[in-house]
């Protein structure tokens, strides 16, 4: 039986992750803002290893026309994927700033999240077999069954041993 | 000089071999016990001395090096590269580590200092001194070896011949070098780099020898610490410098070589935790080993990265052919660390037993899995354009948008579990006790997001959602639960203490401090590591705008008006400078000025331009101006400002994390006897230390 701390935590993580998911889906897209944040997508490729958005250093011979092109990709109503390619097409691969979202390069992307997923479930299975999910009795909340006030008592309690030691945190 | 700072380097090598192999048949006839005609004892003292002599020797070469920078030797190949006369004295040490073979001795050298100190404590264990002192003279003979035949730092001018002709001056110092940090800056990160080193000695060594208990945690986790705060502040110092000087406005850029020295801070900092599970609970004992085994692996790594030119950085000047060398020692060090594991590990055999999911256990697993997975993503951020490319044939860029967007939320992760793990006790807690630690914090998180809102730190404000306003929320929010949850770790102690004691709030935290300085100084870094959070979060606000300044001309940013009142020139034996000076205005009043620069430096034949940041820093942001250069057209300054939000918290929170760490290296004031009295349960004496602690 889960105890109900595992399940106020279980909750407490599912609220988050809604929480989240809904933010990420929020928000409208218009020009000026897709400008701002294509601009910081791609590198300027002056050789300053700046992004495009925020090269504006002086006798620039490329975020210019750069800029200008950035500008009128969007008015065409072309999607933001569209011009991120349109531009690798014509620069290079390299003025992306990030890898592509696609063949081989997604891999970068997804590499990471998989290596966390993965350690996640390592981490949750590991604590399962050394018993933290075994659905042993808690027994930790030795305060709450002192006399006086419980949650007083086991606060004592707590720091008197943790301050009464060179044991770390 | 040349002549005796190479036999310096060339008897160094022979003393650290000695030392490596001395070291290891005494040791191997003490743990046989094979009857000899040496004492192995007095085998391991001499090699112990040979170790010893070979940090003098190398403290010789350096010394030589050195001098010869302060003597303007142009005969000597590195110096003629990395000096001119004009340079400035605190510069000429600064050329030291300017270069390939200078950073090299530099690093042979610090890692000569360690093992001094090492082995003049061996009286701490003997025989796992002995042990650690031999891994880390074969550690040693490594870099003395590189500095003998792949980069020597006293080879002289081709076709040289000795009172022959030398060049009149040097070629100078790198001007990106010449800045009063880069004193100072590689040092500390190469003490930190060099200092993984000796835990991993330790950890080798304990392994080998079968090490009984966990005395040797104890003793690798104070050097452990003592490296880390060597690294960390060698990185805070390198961000500082690139934002003081490169001029983009930035501090990082994930760039391969700051990506180099985070990632074994990142291992660094989940073995500091990890470890505590070790000594408290007996657990993760093969977990810490390997924790400690991956991080000296990766501060040679990322040395390899840097200096072989797999990747391109903007440490250039490190690039070379010692690549190879670095791969060899790593395969070699690889090798050796899983022979020992294997054939060790029954050592490193523990009952696991953890009574909860939310429990002070679970949360440094969950630490240590963020710290890791951390410390993936950025070492794979940095190989994927190499794979890429192996792969495809072309090369990808992998900058600041990818990592923002994985390692970001991964952070904010870690952000989370610092706030949350010194709630929980050891073992396992009660949904009451939850309640209890987490409602105050997750109130003060819930109104600091409305509290952003009510500022204007809105992600949904432009219309669209902004990535980067969101974790900045995220980030304030979070900053301010964990350090709500701190702080009242520190007063419910100090409450405690001052009902016992009578003493006062400040009287009674300084006591509660002294008595677990462990825990407290570990919170104080923690709050320092917040306040990091929250100077870094300020960059999601950054506002820049540049112009062509004539006399009395205007530019506006945030509540400041910037006023041309002067451009001129200026020059010295180093360089040529140009400069403006703008008058600041607040309000309509003058509050200061700010004179940006941009320098140009002779370099040989050459010239280097440079700029010279002008930065006025108050918490609340720090108006940084640059001086860009001049229109060649009109003859007048381009000025470019940037007001950059709370900058300066970062700073402040590396003072708070390097006083934490100086507070949990100090040993706590009272036994482990000793105990409060508490009310309630059965009354435990106090401690006679503790009554004249304070």
């Amino acid at each position: 039986m889960r105890s109900r701390a595992f399940t106020f935590w279980s909750r407490a993580v599912e609220v988050s992750v809604l929480a989240v998911a809904i933010c990420f889906s929020l928000g409208a897209t218009d020009a000026s803002a897709r400008f701002a944040n294509l601009s910081h997508r791609l590198y300027c490729t002056c050789g300053c290893a700046e992004l495009l958005g925020e090269c504006n250093h002086v006798g620039c011979p490329e975020s210019g026309h750069e800029l200008k092109e950035l500008t009128a990709a969007i008015a065409s109503g072309l999607s933001d994927q569209q011009i991120l390619d349109g531009f690798a097409a014509k620069y290079g691969a390299t003025m992306l700033a990030a890898p592509p979202t696609k063949g081989f390069d997604l891999v970068a992307w997804i590499a990471p999240f998989a290596v966390f997923a993965a350690a996640l479930l390592g981490t949750i299975l590991l604590i399962r077999r050394w018993g933290g999910l075994g659905g042993k009795k808690q027994t930790a909340a030795a305060g709450e069954a002192a006399a006086g006030d419980p949650a007083e008592q086991e606060r004592m309690e707590r720091i008197r041993r943790e301050t009464g030691s060179d044991g770390g945190f | 000089m040349a002549a005796f700072g190479s036999f310096c380097l060339l008897i160094a090598l022979a003393l650290a071999a000695y030392n490596l192999f001395g070291g290891a048949l005494a040791l191997r006839l003490l743990a046989t016990g094979q009857p000899t005609r040496v004492s192995p004892e007095r085998l391991a003292d001499t090699a112990r001395r040979a170790g010893i002599a070979a940090f003098v020797a190398v403290t010789g070469a350096a010394f030589a090096l050195i001098w010869s920078v302060f003597t303007n030797d142009f005969s000597i190949t590195y110096i003629l590269e990395h000096s001119n006369r004009a340079l400035p004295i605190p510069y000429k040490f600064a050329a030291l580590w300017s270069g390939q073979e200078g950073s090299l001795l530099l690093w042979a050298w610090l890692l000569g200092i360690y093992g001094f100190i090492l082995r003049l404590r061996h009286k701490t264990d003997v025989r796992l001194y002995a042990y650690a002192g031999t891994i880390l003279a074969g550690v040693q003979i490594f870099f003395l070896a590189i500095l003998v035949w792949a980069a020597p730092p006293f080879a002289l001018l081709p076709g040289y011949v000795a009172g022959g002709p030398v060049p009149a001056d040097g070629n100078g110092l790198n001007p990106l070098l010449q800045y009063p940090e880069m004193v100072i800056h590689p040092p500390m990160l190469y003490l930190g780099y060099v200092g993984f080193s000796v835990p991993f000695a330790f950890a080798l060594g304990a392994l080998m020898m079968r090490y009984p208990g966990e005395k040797w945690i104890k003793i690798t986790r104070t050097w452990t610490m003592v490296t880390w705060l060597f690294l960390t502040c060698g990185i805070f110092l390198g961000m500082h410098w690139a934002y003081a000087v490169l001029g983009w406005g930035g501090y990082w850029g994930w760039d391969p070589v700051e990506n180099a020295s985070f990632m074994p801070w990142l291992t660094g900092t989940a073995f500091l935790h990890s470890v505590m599970m070790q000594e408290r609970k007996g657990m993760m004992k093969s977990w810490n080993v390997w924790l400690i085994f991956s991080t000296f692996l990766l501060t040679l790594l990322g040395t390899l990265l840097t200096r072989a030119g797999l990747v391109s950085s903007v440490h250039a000047f490190a690039q070379s052919s010692i690549g190879t060398w670095f791969v060899v020692f790593m395969c070699i060090v690889l090798a050796v660390c899983i022979f020992t594991y294997v054939l060790q590990r029954s050592h490193l055999k523990t009952e696991h037993h953890l009574e909860s999911l939310v429990s002070r256990e679970s949360s440094f697993l969950f630490n240590n899995l963020v710290l890791l997975t951390a410390c993936f993503v950025i070492l794979w951020g940095t190989l994927f354009p190499i794979l890429s490319e192996y792969v495809e044939g072309s090369k990808v860029t992998v900058g600041a948008p990818f990592y923002n967007s994985v390692a970001v939320p991964i952070g904010l992760f870690l952000l989370f579990l610092t706030g949350v793990g010194p709630l929980l006790p050891w073992r396992s807690t009660s949904l009451k006790a939850i309640k209890r630690n987490f409602v105050l914090p997750s109130i003060v998180l819930w109104a600091t997001v409305i509290v952003c809102f009510v500022a204007g730190v809105n992600p949904w404000k432009s219309g669209a959602f902004d990535q980067g306003s969101f974790y900045a929320m995220v980030a304030f929010a979070l900053s301010t639960a964990v350090l709500t949850a701190i702080l009242s770790e520190f007063f419910r102690g100090a409450a405690v203490i001052m009902r016992q004691t009578g003493r006062n709030l400040f009287a009674a935290l300084w006591l509660l401090t002294r008595r677990n300085t462990r825990r407290y100084g570990g919170y104080l870094i923690h709050i320092g590591v917040v306040i990091v959070v929250v100077g870094l979060a300020g960059a999601a606000f950054n506002r820049s705008t540049e112009k062509e300044m004539a006399f009395h001309d205007q530019l506006d940013i945030g509540p400041y008006t910037l006023v041309q009142v002067g451009a001129s020139q200026d020059a010295n034996a180093d360089f040529d400078s140009d400069y403006a000076v703008l008058d600041v205005y607040k309000d309509g009043k003058k509050v200061f000025r700010m004179t940006p620069e941009r320098r140009f430096y002779h370099l040989g034949e050459g010239v280097q331009p440079q700029t010279m940041v002008a930065i006025h820093s108050i918490p609340e942001w720090d108006l940084y101006v640059v001086y860009e250069g001049i229109n060649q057209d009109t003859n007048q300054p381009i000025i470019k400002a940037f007001l950059n939000p709370l900058v300066g918290w970062i700073w402040f929170g590396l003072a708070v994390i390097v006083i934490g760490t100086f507070v949990a290296l100090v040993p706590s004031l009272t036994p482990a006897t000793a105990a409060l009295r508490v009310p309630g349960t059965q009354a435990a004496p106090i401690a006679p230390a503790l009554k004249g602690g304070a």
